[in-house]
């Protein structure tokens, strides 16, 4: 497979920056997962939806609004009523769900070349989102595991959180650089690294 | 001012995109009847107080939400999917809300 550039290219600076003197306390990476999915159940046909995402990626979705899972490797989560977002470090998962997603219980979308995946992980990760996105990052409000739909100004995001200091986030490939240097900005007062 | 998505939970304003007046009835698309037509088109019933509106949730789930607002006080007394047809799945959990 040709390997994918990342949008995020010339911005993007390994290494530590801001103010880390005392401890980086955010790190920053681009996830680059193989392939990101967007599926969407027919009105009634959520829960064979649910059950071909189970027989695909071997995640059970928990039952509830914007619940969702990983594994590490594979993740899913739902954004809207009766949609959700797949994303796997192994290309080909579009054509997988397209054979178990019939057309009479909803569409695949392949969004892999679509979004872009970064990743902010560490003990400021919360804070620095909270200056981004004007919804609640606290864990009982946003559990380990599920997913939010929000915007940044007139940037689309999908956040689902991977652990308790860790989120991952979707946005348009084609913001995602200057999504990627405001979120390096808001870092800055903190320490961050990008690896 | 916020509004409680029925997906989404609480959100800002800036998120949802205001979809018009939900008071009104759109005539069949080959009624000849003008007065049903003007009335779809200009009425208003421009209440002060609760006020039947349909808002798009554009900045998060992307649903269409039937809200009822306070016109005097932003008073959002409640909000509920234009579809009918969302399955459980589609509704944050009782302990979730604020």
């Amino acid at each position: 497979m040709v390997e994918r550039q990342s949008p995020l290219e010339p911005e993007f600076h390994v290494g530590s920056h801001g103010n880390f003197e005392h401890g980086v306390e955010i790190l920053l990476t681009e996830t680059r997962p193989g392939s990101i999915v967007q599926l969407a159940a027919w009105p009634g046909e959520e829960k064979k939806l649910i059950a071909a995402i189970r027989t695909v990626v071997g995640l059970a979705l928990p039952d509830g609004a914007g619940g969702g899972m990983s594994d590490g490797a594979k993740s899913v989560f739902g954004f809207a009523p009766g949609k959700f977002t797949v994303a796997d470090e192994a290309e080909g998962l579009a054509a997988a769900f397209a054979k178990a997603v019939t057309p009479d219980i909803g569409t695949v979308t392949d969004l892999s070349h679509g979004r872009t995946a970064i990743r902010i992980a560490g003990p400021k990760a919360e804070w620095v989102l909270a200056k981004f996105f004007a919804i609640d990052f606290a864990l009982p409000a946003f559990p380990v595991g599920a997913g939010r739909s929000t915007v940044h100004h007139d940037v689309f995001a999908q956040i689902h959180r991977t652990g308790t200091d860790q989120f991952d986030l979707y946005v348009f490939r084609s913001f995602a650089r200057s999504f990627w240097k405001a979120l390096c900005h808001a870092c800055e007062e903190v320490g961050y690294e990008v690896q | 001012m916020l509004i409680t998505c029925p997906y989404c939970g609480p959100r800002d304003v800036i998120e949802f995109t205001y979809q018009g007046d939900g008071n009104r009835e759109r005539p069949e698309p080959a009624s000849q009847n003008f007065e049903a037509w003007n009335a779809y088109v200009y009425d208003r019933l421009n209440p002060a107080g609760d006020h039947n509106e349909i808002w798009q949730h554009s900045g998060g789930c992307r649903a269409h939400l039937r809200v009822v607002r306070n016109t005097l006080t932003h008073e959002i007394s409640s909000v509920a999917f234009v579809r009918g047809d969302h399955g459980s799945g589609a509704r944050r959990k009782a302990e979730d809300k604020p």
